[in-house]
């Protein structure tokens, strides 16, 4: 019920005055509000601190503590006022909620009192607004990590039919989840480390033996080396192969980035495998070896830190490309202006503009290598400058990367905060929605079931229903809806109802399965006619044999069955219809002690007369299944043609 | 940084240094507290007793606290009431019946007015009132065109899970029908006249006028 707007409900009712010119049945009947109290102030003592507000105030969210009748507990009857133990700082964020609709969260409350105190008060903290719902949340975190033992989280999540396949995708994705993916984790990482030290070792030069000079390690022990590279690669091929077997999209896998990087580390050898003795290509050979190098960024895979180092370098390609483009103007403006300088000495190293770049670059970068110095005295000049331009040019851009790299840092670990956070919001808007759908289809079942009550007049049964007495304003509320459904002539059913009626529509293949309108007995017109579709295919699948007996007149059997309780309990029921699963069905009914169950078959009046409109009596006890004759008066028998028993079992 | 970023960077800034007074504007334009007319004014305007006032201001101005409502905080409240549909365009239709001068916003006023013709107004005055919510364009008929999108608006509000099941043709129908009871010479369009005479004939009608009557 949306209590927040609760004072708009008189105006929403009065606006309902637009849809009277327009239906065409009667509205029903408006709830009294019998209460004529004026409103009150009522005195709510804290501790000690008084607080004073409305009582209509307080009666806008009747699910909570002091929104009900659970307050009249509190109250003092000489001081004629609601007492309560509790912490008087934390009641004002309460009671600011029942005057304003919003529950805020005090950054100074400790995370554990304010719980204590919400439960308390009977409110649930998912109600609290989204300008401290953010905070709560990870105050609320924070206190259940620090609670917490460390176990290990599980975060297996293993949904029980993964397949092969998605068991080794997640394995290579997350390798905490099982020890083979630990294993192989680990592995892999030695194997990398393994490959990159070879190359490293292959070309430092071993001992010289007695006849050769030095060489390096590599052409001494090839075999050995080889054997290596090849074990290696080995393994990488397979682990690639392994990987894009697993992958749930391949082609998506294969573009990307951790692959192209396998790719390259592997194709070296490969390629060396296949020319090899061929001394054209031997030296383009040789610089394949080169990518061998990039095995070392295999290990990406295995620190997260490598990949947001990737990623900000990758975001911050529009500062680094800015960085790269202001240091060229300056290298350039300076390289000219030195080789102009030095133009002039004898034996000077700038011979041409390009060849100052490089003094340039080791200058700025405050490297001063000394192979390249300037000896006039205008050069040395504009060297100083240079270098003192190329402290600042160079320091510029890299806080702005290093600022970058701490955001996405933290921005990713924030991500996944933020996207468990929508998935729970949206959770409860729906849950709220389908709550206040779900009460007004409740009170018409329960309110339907109290007219049915009176006709029967089963006293005890009448009072147990009204047990729940549903606030005024729930049903004026109720009213409201009501009269919408009267306007448009259609009744708002829950989700599977009504996916149930879309089914039925589109089973139906008789004439005779379809009930009309008017077929069902006047008494409980209004009432039944929802529930009278569910059960129209039940005779049909039970008896096909006796509907086939039946001649040509339109056969139009509805049962009529009120059941309290919510209708979710019937979708196990439909599948087998005549079996045990009433007893199921009957169990999930909160009350569900009433079954009415009315046939009447208005056939023609042809030998086939199927029914006597049946009034079964309210009973206690679920019907038996059809097996056995029912005590319950649904059956139905034909008359002409002798022995066919029709048995409807009640739902 | 490219030229193009330095170009708009600049171009903030100027905007800011000479929109001063547009930034004052709407300084102003959010901080507009609309403060009704005093209680006794509106007691003689309307029907309804000081305490009624009292009370429907204190809702009113709790759920929207600068004294008025706009058109997408009236769309909220409103779909409110109804979970399972939309009510947003039948709201809409709403908004407009009860923003009289049109200015895009319902005071205080009007919204006391609207409410009391519907809560203590005479049996004319409701259905004038109603007839002026189906005169989408106000200009002293309802043609069928109007008159489907009201349907379509209140069907909107049933929403999906219906039974029967709402079809596509259920409004059109209804319009039919409706147009078939009203339109008394068969123009097409549905005269003030025609309407309250059809509905003062009409039982139904009458009896649900004075449904609402005790809402407050």
């Amino acid at each position: 019920m949306a209590t927040g707007v609760a004072a708009w409900l008189p105006f929403a009712r009065a606006a309902a005055i637009g849809w009277m010119p327009v239906a065409n049945c009667p509205m029903p009947i408006a709830p009294r509000d019998n209460s004529k109290k004026q409103d009150e102030l009522i005195i709510l003592n804290v501790s000690g601190r008084r607080f004073q507000t409305w009582r209509t105030t307080l009666d806008r969210y009747p699910d909570t503590l002091l929104g009900s009748s659970e307050k009249d507990f509190f109250y003092n009857e000489e001081t004629k006022e609601y007492f309560f133990d509790r912490d008087p700082d934390a009641f004002r964020s309460i009671l600011n909620f029942y005057r304003t609709g919003k529950l805020h969260y005090p950054r100074h409350e400790c995370i554990s009192a304010y719980d204590e105190e919400l439960t308390f008060f009977g409110i649930i903290p998912e109600i609290i607004g989204d300008c401290c719902y953010e905070e709560y949340k990870d105050r609320k975190r924070e206190n259940l990590e620090r609670l917490q033992d460390d176990q290990e989280e599980n975060m297996d999540l293993k949904m029980p039919n993964m397949n092969f396949r998605e068991t080794m995708w997640r394995a290579f994705e997350n390798p905490h989840t099982s020890t083979m993916a630990l294993v192989f984790y680990y592995v892999t990482g030695f194997f990398i480390a393994v490959s990159v030290i070879t190359n490293v070792v292959e070309t430092v030069p071993c001992g010289a033996t007695a006849n050769q000079k030095d060489m390096p390690c590599g052409e001494r022990y090839t075999v050995a080396f080889f054997c290596m590279d090849t074990a290696c690669v080995m393994i990488f091929t397979v682990e690639y192969l392994l990987r894009l077997f697993a992958a749930p999209s391949r082609y998506r896998f294969m573009r990307s980035v951790m692959s192209i990087i396998d790719v390259v580390a592997i194709l070296p050898y490969y390629i060396g495998l296949v020319m090899t003795n061929n001394e054209d290509v031997s030296g383009a050979f040789v610089t394949l070896r080169v990518f061998r190098v990039f095995r070392i960024f295999k290990f990406s895979r295995h620190s997260q830190g490598l990949r947001i180092l990737g990623y900000t370098l990758k975001s911050c390609a529009s500062e680094l490309g800015f960085l790269l483009f202001s240091l060229t103007m300056a290298i350039i403006i300076f390289a000219t202006v030195m080789f102009y300088a030095e133009k002039g000495s004898s034996s000077s190293k700038f011979t041409s503009i390009p060849a100052s770049f490089w003094y340039t670059i080791v200058t700025m970068t405050t490297l001063g290598y000394g192979d390249m110095v300037p000896k006039t005295i205008a050069g040395k000049i504009f060297g100083s400058i240079c270098s003192l331009s190329g402290v600042l040019v160079i320091a510029l851009p890299v806080p702005v990367i290093v600022s970058n790299f701490s955001r996405i840092y933290h921005q990713n670990q924030r991500a996944d905060k933020r996207r468990a956070q929508k998935k729970a919001r949206l959770a409860r808007i729906r849950i709220a929605k389908s709550g206040s759908a779900n009460a007004f289809l409740q009170s018409k079942h329960n309110g339907l079931l109290n007219e049915l009550l009176e006709l029967t007049g089963t006293e005890e049964d009448e009072q147990k229903l009204t047990q729940k007495s549903i606030s005024l304003l729930e049903s004026q509320h109720h009213h409201l809806l009501h009269c919408l459904e009267k306007t448009t002539a259609h009744e708002f059913v829950d989700e599977q109802i009504y996916e149930q009626n879309c089914l039925e529509t589109a089973l139906q293949t008789y004439p005779s399965r379809s009930p009309s309108v008017s077929s069902h007995d006047s008494s409980t017109r209004t009432c039944c006619s929802r529930k009278r579709k569910r059960n129209v295919p039940l005779p049909n699948t039970s008896l096909p044999t006796t509907h086939s007996t039946h001649q040509g007149p339109l056969q139009e059997l509805s049962a009529i069955h009120i059941q309290c309780g919510d209708p979710l309990s019937h979708t196990a029921s439909r599948s087998n219809l005549n079996l045990k699963t009433d007893e199921s069905s009957r169990i999930n009914c909160k009350s569900g002690r009433i079954t009415t169950a009315i046939i009447s078959l208005p056939t023609p009046p042809a030998l086939t007369p199927d029914g006597d409109g049946l009034h079964g009596p309210p009973q206690r006890r679920p019907p038996r299944p059809p097996s056995h004759p029912p005590p319950l008066s649904i059956q139905t028998t034909t008359s002409s043609a002798g022995a066919n028993i029709v048995k409807v079992s009640a739902l | 940084m490219d030229a193009k970023r330095v170009e708009t960077v600049s171009a903030r800034v100027d905007a800011a240094v000479s929109s001063t007074d547009s930034v004052e504007d709407e300084l102003e334009l959010s901080a507009v507290r609309h403060r009704p007319e005093g209680l006794e004014q509106l007691e003689a305007q309307t029907r309804f007793s000081r305490k009624e006032l009292q009370i429907l201001y204190r809702g009113f101005k709790n759920e929207c606290p600068s004294g008025v409502v706009n058109e997408d905080t009236f769309k909220d409240i409103y779909s409110q009431f109804f979970p399972q549909g939309d009510a947003s365009t039948y709201a809409h239709f709403l908004f407009n019946a009860f923003d009289t001068d049109h200015n895009g916003s319902v005071s205080f006023e009007d919204f006391v007015m609207g409410l009391s013709i519907l809560l203590r107004g005479t049996v004319q005055e409701k259905l004038n009132w109603a007839f002026n919510l189906y005169d989408i364009n106000k200009d002293g008929y309802i043609t069928k065109e109007e008159m489907l999108d009201i349907m379509k608006a209140i069907y909107d509000m049933m929403g999906k899970c219906t039974y029967p099941v709402l079809k596509e043709e259920t409004p059109r129908q209804h319009v039919e029908v409706f147009f078939q009871k009203m339109d008394k010479n068969k123009d097409g369009v549905v005269t003030i006249d025609e309407f309250i005479d059809c509905c003062q004939n009409d039982e139904n009608i009458m009896r649900s006028m004075h449904l609402f009557e005790n809402v407050l």
